[in-house]
C-alpha cells in the first residue's frame, strides 16, 4: 500500500477513538438544526410561496449540513501540522521518502472523513422519524441519490484541495488564524453554510457562482432535493473535478516554492 | 473587586505580548459573527418579516445577545478554560491561596480577542437603533443595559455550571455548548418564532427569556402592564446563577475529598 | 509548644478499575470498578516551630497527600491535624495566608510577564502592607541573588533562576511554614546548593518552619536535621538524621595512601574491598572496631601517606531503611 492511502486509513482508524466528542457533536448538530428550521419555517410563513426553495427543501439542506459538517467545513486546525509550519519542524517531514502534498491531503481527509462517520449515522436515524416539519426528506429518487452521493464525495475532495491552500499559505502569513480566517470566512458564506446559495440576493448568487465553494455544499445538497436534475447534476460533478485538478496543480505548486524557500532559508 | 482588576491586568499585558496574533483573532471574531449577520439581513431582504418582527427589532435582540456572550466570554473565560487549569493540576495552586475559588478562577483567563465581536455587536446595535422609530427615554436605555448585563450573568452561570463538571469528568464536557453556542444561536432571534417547548426551556430554566425578550417588548412599547417589572426582568438571571454558584461549591468539595 | 500536630491521620482513594479485553471494556461502559487504596493510614507526628523537617519516602508513598492535607488542598477521612490553631481544609482561606507553598514542577508565576509582575499580584492576592512587601522584596531579591531577573518573563528563566524566583515569591507574604515540594528537582549544582544555603538561612534568621519532601539525599544531609519516612501510607521512621546514621550508618569505609611499597595488612573482622600498590580500602563495623586500633594495625604495612575514612552516604542509609520495613 502506499504511503498516502496508509496514513489515511491509520489517521481514519485513529479518529474513530473519539467518541465522546462525536457524542456530544451529534447533539449539537441536532440542536442546531431545530433551531435552524424553527427560523426557517418563521421566515416562511410570510411570504414562502414566492420563493426558489420550497421549506422542504430548506428543512433537507439543514439536516444535510448538520450530518455532513465535519465533511464540508473549512473552519478546521489540524494543530499538528499548524505546528510542523510554524515551528520549523518541516525539516524532519522533508527528510522523508515522499512527497508532501498526497501525505498531507491524506491526512485531512481522513480526519473529516473519520469524523464524520462517527456523527452521520445517529444524526441520519433521528432526523428521517422527527415530525413535521422538522422531518428530513427522503431523495427524490434513487439515480438522485446516487448522485448525491458522488456529488458529496467529489465535494469532499474539493473541500479538502482548498483547506490544503489555507494551510500552505501559513508558509507565507506565519498564522494559522490569518489564513483561516481569510479564506474560511469568506468560503464558508459562498458555499451556502450561513444562508443557502438560493435565498441569497440575485447578485451575491453570481459572485457564488463563480468561486469554487459553492460546489462543495450547495451543488451536491440541491441534487439531493432533486432540484437540480439528473443531467445537471452529471456535468455538475464534471466541473467539481475541473475544480478539483485547478486546485489540487495550484496547490501543489504553490507547496513546491513553498518549501524551496524554508530549504534555502536553512532549518 | 481592585484584585479582579489587577488580574486582568496582568493577563493584558500577557496577551499583548503575541501581537499580531491578537489583532487577527480579533477580526476573526469581528468578521464571524458579522457573516451570520449579514446572512440575516439577506434573509429579511427576501421575506420581508418575521412573524411580528422587522428587521430592525430582531437586530436589536440580536445585538443584544451578541454583546452578551462576547463580554462573558471575554471577562468569564476562567470557567471557559477550567477543563485545562484541572488537567495541568493547576487548581491545587489556587487552592493554596487566600482567596475564594471563584475570584481566582475568574481571574485566571481573560480573552481580550473577544473584543471583536464586542465591537461587531455594537455596530448591529446601532444599525438596529438608526432603523427603529423608538423614543429613547432614560428607563429604556437602563432596560437595553440591564438586559445585556442579564444576558453575561446567564452565560456566566452556564460557563460555570460546564466548569463544574470538570471536577467529575473531563469528557463530553462540549454538550454543554449547547447551551452557550446553541444559546446564543437561539436568542439572537425573538423568542417567540420557535415552538412552544424551547420558549419554554429558554424563559424558565435558562433564563434568555428574561433577559432578552420580555424587556424588548417593553422597549418596542408592545406590553401592557406596569413598566418596572419589564425593566426588572433580567435581574431574575441572578436567580440562575445561585444555583450555579452551589454547583460549583459541591465540585469544589467534591475534589477536595477525593483528590485529583 | 508544636506548631503542627497530625494525629491518627488516614486517607483512602477510589481508583478506577482499568481491565484489558474487549468484554472488560464494554462492561466498564456500564459498571464502574473501583478498588480502594489506602494512601495514609494512622499518620501521626508533630513539629516544632524553627524545625526543618525531611519527609522523604518512595514514590506513591503518601508524601505528596499528606502535604495536601497539611496545606488544605485535601479533606482526610480520618484523624486530625492541627497547624497553628487552625484545621488546614476547614478554615482554608485565613489559614493558607500563613503557609508558603512551592511545588518543584509547576510554576505559581505568570509565564509571559516579567518576574515582578507577579510578585506584584501576589501582594494584592496576599494583601501584604507595601511597607512589608518592598522590605521583603529587597531582602529576597538579596539573598537569592534576584536583581538581574527581575524584570525578565518567566518562561525566558532557566530553571534555575525561575526556582528561585518561585520560592522567594512563596516568602513574600512572610508565612510561618513553608512547604517544599521537590525544590532542588531539575536544577544544576550550583543552584541547588544557592537554593539549600537559602532555606537554612532563611529558617535560622526568620525562623520559618520548612517540611521539605525530596529525593535527593544530598538535600536531606544539608538541611534536615529531623527525617520523616513514609513508606506504604505509613509512617515508618521519626527521629533525626543523626540517629539514623549510628543505627545504619555504622558500616563506614577507610581508605590508607601508602607511601611506598607496602604490602597488604590482614585485619580481623576488617573486609579489604580494594588493594594495589599505593592505595588501599576497607570496610569496618565502626561500633565493633575501635579506629585508633585499626589505623595502628594499618600502618604495619608501611609509612601512611593519607588516611580518609568514610561514611556510607545518605542515600545508602535510607536504603537500608527501605529494605528493613520492606518498601
Amino acid at each position: 500500500m502506499n504511503a498516502p492511502l496508509s496514513l489515511l486509513k491509520m489517521r481514519f482508524l485513529m479518529g474513530l477513538q473519539y467518541r465522546a466528542a462525536a457524542a456530544a457533536g451529534i447533539l449539537t448538530q441536532l440542536f442546531f438544526g431545530l433551531i435552524l428550521i424553527m427560523v426557517y419555517a418563521a421566515f416562511y410563513t410570510h411570504n414562502g410561496e414566492a420563493q426558489p426553495m420550497t421549506l422542504k427543501e430548506v428543512v433537507a439542506y439543514v439536516w444535510l449540513q448538520q450530518m455532513f459538517f465535519a465533511l464540508i467545513v473549512l473552519w478546521q486546525f489540524d494543530g499538528e501540522l499548524f505546528e510542523l509550519i510554524t515551528g520549523g519542524n518541516i525539516a524532519y517531514e522533508l527528510c522523508r521518502p515522499w512527497r508532501l502534498y498526497p501525505i498531507w491531503y491524506a491526512k485531512l481527509l481522513a480526519a473529516r472523513l473519520s469524523s464524520a462517520s462517527l456523527r452521520c449515522l445517529p444524526v441520519a436515524l433521528v432526523v428521517f422519524i422527527l415530525p413535521e416539519p422538522y422531518r428530513m426528506p427522503l431523495p427524490t429518487s434513487p439515480a438522485a441519490f446516487l448522485l448525491f452521493t458522488l456529488a458529496l464525495l467529489s465535494g469532499l475532495l474539493l473541500v479538502a484541495a482548498i483547506s490544503m491552500l489555507v494551510y500552505i499559505s501559513v508558509f507565507w502569513t506565519m498564522s494559522p488564524v490569518g489564513s483561516v480566517l481569510m479564506i474560511a470566512v469568506a468560503g464558508e458564506f459562498f458555499a451556502g453554510m450561513i444562508v443557502p446559495v438560493l435565498l441569497m440576493p440575485g447578485w451575491m448568487q453570481t459572485i457564488a457562482g463563480l468561486l469554487p465553494f459553492r460546489w462543495m455544499v450547495d451543488f451536491p445538497f440541491r441534487v439531493y432535493t432533486g432540484h437540480i436534475g439528473v443531467q445537471e447534476a452529471i456535468a455538475g460533478i464534471g466541473i467539481q473535478m475541473i475544480w478539483l485538478a485547478v486546485l489540487a496543480a495550484a496547490g501543489q505548486w504553490l507547496m513546491g516554492r513553498a518549501l524551496r524557500r524554508v530549504v534555502v532559508q536553512g532549518g | 473587586m481592585r484584585l479582579y482588576f489587577k488580574y486582568m491586568s496582568i493577563l493584558f499585558k500577557s496577551q499583548l505580548q503575541y501581537r499580531t496574533s491578537f489583532w487577527l483573532l480579533c477580526a476573526g471574531q469581528f468578521f464571524v459573527p458579522f457573516t451570520v449577520f449579514a446572512g440575516i439581513y439577506f434573509l429579511f431582504e427576501r421575506f420581508g418579516k418575521l412573524p411580528g418582527w422587522t428587521f430592525h427589532e430582531a437586530a436589536l435582540c440580536f445585538g443584544v445577545i451578541h454583546m452578551a456572550f462576547s463580554v462573558s466570554e471575554c471577562f468569564v473565560r476562567g470557567f471557559d478554560a477550567f477543563s485545562r487549569l484541572i488537567v495541568r493540576g493547576d487548581f491545587d495552586r489556587l487552592l493554596v491561596r487566600p482567596r475564594s475559588t471563584v475570584i481566582q478562577v475568574l481571574g485566571s483567563n481573560f480573552e481580550f480577542t473577544r473584543f471583536g465581536r464586542m465591537l461587531q455587536s455594537a455596530v448591529v446595535l446601532g444599525i438596529a437603533v438608526s432603523g427603529l422609530s423608538v423614543q429613547w427615554t432614560p428607563a429604556k436605555i437602563i432596560t437595553l443595559i440591564l438586559m445585556i448585563a442579564g444576558g453575561v450573568v446567564v452565560f456566566s452561570g452556564i460557563c460555570m455550571l460546564r466548569a463544574s463538571f470538570c471536577f467529575w469528568t473531563v469528557q463530553g464536557l462540549e454538550v454543554m455548548n449547547i447551551f452557550t453556542d446553541g444559546g446564543r444561536e437561539m436568542a439572537q432571534y425573538p423568542l417567540d418564532i420557535y415552538a412552544k417547548w424551547v420558549t419554554r426551556f429558554f424563559t424558565f430554566i435558562i433564563p434568555f427569556g428574561a433577559v432578552s425578550y420580555l424587556p424588548l417588548l417593553y422597549i418596542l412599547d408592545r406590553t401592557d402592564g406596569p413598566d418596572l417589572l419589564y425593566m426588572a426582568m433580567p435581574l431574575a438571571s441572578l436567580l440562575f446563577l445561585a444555583p450555579c454558584l452551589a454547583v460549583w461549591r459541591v465540585g469544589v468539595r467534591h475534589y477536595r475529598s477525593t483528590g485529583s | 509548644m508544636s506548631l503542627i500536630t497530625l494525629q491518627g491521620i488516614g486517607k483512602s482513594f477510589k481508583v478506577a478499575k482499568r481491565s484489558a479485553g474487549f468484554a472488560e471494556a464494554v462492561k466498564a461502559l456500564f459498571v464502574r470498578e473501583h478498588t480502594i487504596v489506602e494512601a495514609l493510614r494512622d499518620i501521626s507526628f508533630t513539629v516544632r516551630e524553627g524545625e526543618i523537617v525531611g519527609y522523604i519516602g518512595p514514590n506513591g508513598a503518601g508524601k505528596s497527600t499528606t502535604i495536601k492535607i497539611m496545606s488544605g488542598v485535601l479533606v482526610p477521612d480520618a484523624g486530625t491535624c492541627t497547624i497553628m490553631g487552625f484545621t488546614p481544609w476547614k478554615d482554608r482561606v485565613r489559614y493558607v495566608r500563613h503557609i508558603g507553598v512551592v511545588f518543584g514542577q509547576r510554576s505559581q508565576l505568570w509565564w509571559d510577564v516579567p518576574v515582578i509582575d507577579s510578585f506584584e499580584l501576589l501582594r494584592d492576592i496576599y494583601a501584604i502592607p507595601p511597607g512589608i512587601y518592598r522590605k521583603n522584596l529587597d531582602m529576597l531579591t538579596e539573598m537569592l541573588s534576584l536583581a538581574d531577573i527581575l524584570r525578565t518573563p518567566v518562561r525566558q528563566l532557566s530553571l534555575g533562576q525561575r526556582m528561585r524566583c518561585e520560592i522567594a515569591a512563596s516568602l513574600l507574604h512572610d508565612p510561618a511554614i513553608l512547604f517544599l515540594d521537590e525544590p532542588t528537582i531539575g536544577l544544576d549544582a550550583e543552584s541547588k546548593i544557592a537554593v539549600r544555603n537559602f532555606i537554612r538561612t532563611i529558617n535560622r534568621e526568620r525562623g520559618v518552619t520548612v517540611i521539605l519532601t525530596t529525593h535527593d539525599m544530598h538535600d536531606i544531609e544539608a538541611l534536615a536535621g529531623r527525617i520523616l519516612m513514609i513508606g506504604k501510607g505509613t509512617l515508618l521512621y521519626d527521629g533525626s538524621l543523626s540517629e539514623l546514621r549510628s543505627r545504619y550508618g555504622t558500616q563506614k569505609t577507610i581508605t590508607v595512601d601508602y607511601k611506598a611499597g607496602a604490602s597488604p595488612i590482614d585485619v580481623p573482622g576488617v573486609q579489604c574491598l580494594s588493594w594495589s600498590s599505593g592505595r588501599a580500602v576497607y570496610t569496618f563495623d565502626s561500633d565493633r572496631i575501635d579506629i585508633t586500633d585499626l589505623i595502628n594495625r594499618l600502618s604495619a604495612g608501611g609509612e601512611l601517606a593519607d588516611v580518609e575514612i568514610g561514611s556510607p552516604p545518605v542515600d545508602e542509609l535510607i536504603l537500608r531503611l527501605y529494605k528493613e520495613h520492606r518498601v
